[in-house]
This record gives structure tokens, sequence and C-alpha cells, in this order.
């Protein structure tokens, strides 16, 4: 017989039971509708355990990476501890290991914990601040690549915590964050489909993780990287990028401006509608979109509509918070 | 290879769950795109939509699927409060059978789906 854990609740499953039924009986409201595996109501974690795979039928890639599963079709032939996919694991601590400047207004920040954090760059963590303020930096890092993880953190008029870390953060000091979080990542599988990274700022923090993991892993298809920004100043990696570029002929990098200073080596236009331009037919590709949230829900559209697919298309906007 | 047997469902013969992953961006896609009734799809975020289409195509193909008439009448009613009527319930079986024909999907086996969608009409429409 299998058990589940959904939070302080211990539940036997009775043969054959879902996941759903056996917390619907034991009176858990968690939220379902069709129970039949396609509304998408009932999307769960484990984070103990594998879910079996026709709980999974449907679901992208990085959710089947990350133990997503859905509830009424999920019949376990092994013990699982769940969780709703908005509940938060729960703070680390962390150590500032590194800090450096990428430009004028972006600061790349080392990151260590004292146990070895599992994600997949693009993925974000949130970081506390002093005064009790909670934000998401995306991961720009790649295991194997990289010790710890980087942050690249833009610095915004009068922003409280990116004003935090980059007047205040130096190496050795210590501060709690909460992750991974975030479906926004590269899963192998697939080496020779086409994807299309497009970030606005700071955006460019998970793309250049993805697109770096993703060469890692061998990717075979074409990766087109474009950046935006509205000036020149807002460019960054530049020299990286290009590098990369060089050492993996299947690898571009297009920066963008929409500004009117156009220097050489820059496509003039807002950043989605230069790749648009580039590419107006994206059947069969993977979309990756991150950064500005006006940006990433436009662009979800242009390339949903131009032919990509609705689990091919991975979203990062950087919803400006709350508090 | 799968063999078909001659009395396999619908469902089946059309190629089961992933007929209606191939389907389902298709149809999407012409819903967002027609003027007509894309205004009900609004509102709702893009994942959550199409996996919704993903019930409704499930429920159109033969699939298996746990929906009462009475869940197509709650789950419609904000809708049928919009003002959906006649009108956009042909909009939409106009949208599916044009999606199995992009499909290539058989006219015999197009009629089954459009009819199994005509039967939900009077609830889908609080009738
Ligand atoms: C999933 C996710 C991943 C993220 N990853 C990164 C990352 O890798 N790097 C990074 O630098 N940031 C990232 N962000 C944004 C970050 O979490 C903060 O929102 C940002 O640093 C601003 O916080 P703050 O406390 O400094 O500003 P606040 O004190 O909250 O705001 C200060 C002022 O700036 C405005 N503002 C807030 N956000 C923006 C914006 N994006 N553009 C223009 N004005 C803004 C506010 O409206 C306010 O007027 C991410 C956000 C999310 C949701
Ligand atoms: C042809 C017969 C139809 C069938 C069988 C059908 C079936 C369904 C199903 C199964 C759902 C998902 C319910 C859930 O689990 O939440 C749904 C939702 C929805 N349907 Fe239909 N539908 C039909 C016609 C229509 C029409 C004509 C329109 C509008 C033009 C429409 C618009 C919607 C919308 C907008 C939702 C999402 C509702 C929400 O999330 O609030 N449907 N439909």
């Amino acid at each position: 017989m299998v058990a589940i854990r959904f939070g302080t609740h211990e539940i036997d499953l009775t043969d054959g039971e879902t996941v759903l039924d056996a917390l619907l009986r034991e009176g858990i409201a968690v939220p379902y509708s069709c129970r039949s595996g396609f509304c998408q109501t009932c999307l769960m974690c484990a984070s103990q355990g594998k879910p079996p795979r026709e709980a999974m039928q449907g679901l992208r890639d990085t959710w089947k990476a990350s133990n997503y599963f859905l509830a009424c079709r999920c019949k376990p032939v092994m013990d699982l501890e769940v969780r709703l996919t908005g509940d938060l694991p729960a703070p680390v601590r962390a150590r500032v290991q590194s800090v450096q400047p990428l430009s004028q207004d972006i600061l790349e920040i080392g990151l260590a914990t004292d146990e070895r954090l599992h994600y997949h760059p693009g993925q974000f963590i949130n970081v506390e601040s002093p005064g009790g303020l909670t934000r998401s930096y995306s991961l720009a890092s790649v295991p194997g690549e990289d010790d710890g993880l980087l942050l690249q953190v833009r610095r915004l008029p009068g922003g409280r915590v990116s004003g935090w870390i980059h007047e205040t953060l130096k190496p050795g000091d210590t501060l709690h964050i909460q992750g991974p979080l975030g479906d926004c990542f590269y899963c192998e599988g697939q080496p020779v489909q086409p994807l299309l990274l497009i970030g606005t700022g700071s955006g460019l923090a998970p793309l250049s993780g993805i697109a770096r993991d993703a060469l890692r892993q061998g990717h075979k298809g074409p990766i087109h990287l474009f950046h935006g920004s509205r000036s020149r100043d807002g460019l960054y990696l530049q020299d990286c990028l290009k590098r990369l570029a060089a050492r993996h002929p299947q690898f571009q990098y297009t920066p963008c401006l929409s500004g009117q200073d156009i220097p050489p080596g820059c496509a003039r236009g807002r950043v989605h509608e230069v790749a648009q331009a580039r590419f107006p037919c994206l059947s069969g590709w993977r979309v990756f979109l991150c950064g500005h949230p006006d940006m990433v829900q436009q662009a979800r559209m242009m390339a949903f509509m131009a032919g990509a697919a609705i689990n091919d298309i991975y979203l990062d906007p950087f919803n400006v918070a709350l508090t | 290879m799968s063999t078909i047997t001659p009395n396999a469902s619908l469902y089946e013969r059309l190629g089961g769950a992933a007929a209606v992953d191939a389907a389902v961006n298709i149809f999407y896609r012409k819903v967002i795109a027609d003027s007509r009734i894309n205004h009900f799809f609004t509102g709702v975020d893009m994942d959550r939509q199409a996996a919704k289409q993903k019930a409704f195509l499930t429920m159109a193909f033969g699939g298996p699927h746990n929906y009462t008439g009475l869940d197509m009448r709650r789950g419609h009613a904000r809708l049928v409060e919009m003002g959906l009527n006649d009108s956009h319930f042909d909009a939409v079986l106009e949208n599916l059978a044009s999606t199995l024909s992009e499909l290539a999907v058989p006219a015999d086996m197009t009629d089954e789906v459009i009819a199994i969608a005509e039967s939900t009409r009077s609830d889908v429409l609080g009738r």
C-alpha cells in the first residue's frame, strides 16, 4: 500500500485511488474541475517520490522535469510527498561570494549555499532583504560550469531591494533565499529543435543561463538570442555572448535597440518585433520569453500565432512586486 | 503497429490523447483569430485556456471525461450572460470542422465529432 503526505496530513491510499480522491476523502480542499486529466486545475507537485507517467500526460517538459502532475490522474506506485504548485519551499541561507559590475546598472552577484541547490539555469530564487521584502532573481549560472549561483541584478531608480543589493551587498554577507522556482528552462530530448530566446533588460539573466545550458547539454539546432533595450547602455554581456557565438556556430546573438541611436551590429526596433521579422514562421520552434511583462505577453501571442505550440513557449515575466 | 478494430471508439480512431494534443494548437489559434467569438476567450491565461480547450476537444472527440450536462450549463453560464448564442456556437463548430480538415480527418469522422458537439448545444447555451 502506498501513502501520500500533504502538509501535516499522512493519507494511506486505497486500491486504485487517485491522489485527488484521497485528498478530497480527507476533507482537504484542493482545486479540481474535469477529473479527466485535461483542465489542469488539479496540478500539483511531488517534492518526494516520482509520480507515474500517466499523471504527467500533456504537461510541458519543464513541469515534468519538476515532478508536476495531475492529481486526478495520479495513482501513485510509491509514497509521495505532494504540495500545491503555488506553495514555496522553505528558505535556506546563502553567502555572498562575489560582486561584479557587468554594466553601469547591472551587478552580478555570486552566492553559495551550505547544501548544494539543484536547479536549472533560467529558474529563479526569492531573495529576502533585511527590510523583510522578497524579490525574485533569475539564475544565470550553469551547474558544472559556474561555482554557486549567479544573479544579474539591475538597479532600478528608487528600487528598494535592487538598491540594497547594489549599495550594500559584499562578499561574506549572508542572506536568505527560497528556490529554485519557475518553469522557464531548457530540457534535453529534442537536440535539433530551433530555439528562440527573447528578452529585455535583465531578462538576459535567465536567457544567458538557458543558452549556455542548452549548448552544454549538446543542443545542435539553431539558438537565436535577441536582447532588447532602449539605449546602448542597457546592453551588457555583449563580449561574452559574441565569444559564445564564435565558439558555437549554431548560436546567434542579436542586440536590439528601440531608441534612436543605433550603433553598428545592433538591430533597430522592439526586440520581439525584430525577432518576428527575422523568423515569421515558428512552427516547431521552442521559445523562451523573459523580462518586461508586457513584452512577454505580446511576444507570447506573437509566437503562438506564428506557429509555436503552447507547450513550447516558456515564459518568465518580471512582474513587479506588490509590496 | 496498432490495429484498429472496426468497432473501436471514435476517440481511438482519431488517435486519442495525441490527436487532442495535435488539434488543440490549431483550434485555439483559429478561435483567437475569429473576431466573432474571440472576446469570450480573453482575460483567461493562455495556458489554462488551452487546457480547457483540450477538455472541449476530448469531449467532442468522444473521449473519456466526467462532465455532465449540468457542468456544461454551469461552465458556460457566465458566457450566456455575456450574450453567448447560436451564432457563436455555430462559429465554434465551424472552427472545429476546419481544424479537423487541416488534420486530414476523413469526412465521416468529422461528422461524428460535429454531431457530438452539436448534442451539447442546449446545455452550453443554457436552454
Ligand atoms: C520571476 C522573476 C524573475 C526576476 N529576475 C530578475 C533578474 O534576474 N534580475 C533583475 O534585475 N530583476 C529580476 N526580477 C525583478 C525583481 O524581482 C524586482 O522586481 C526588481 O529588482 C525591483 O525590485 P526593487 O525592490 O528594487 O524595486 P521596488 O522598490 O519594488 O520598485 C521601485 C520602483 O521601480 C518600479 N519598477 C519595478 N520593477 C520595474 C521594472 N522591471 N522596470 C521598471 N520599473 C520597475 C516600481 O513600480 C517602483 O516605482 C525578476 C522578477 C520576477 C517576478
Ligand atoms: C460546442 C460545444 C461546447 C462544448 C462541448 C464545450 C466544452 C467546454 C468545456 C469542457 C470547458 C471546460 C470546463 C472546465 O472544466 O472548466 C469549456 C470552457 C469554456 N468554453 Fe466551452 N464548450 C462548447 C461551446 C463553447 C462556445 C460556443 C463558446 C464561446 C464561443 C465556449 C467558450 C468557452 C470558454 C470561454 C470556456 C472557459 C470558461 C472559463 O474558464 O470561465 N464554449 N467548454
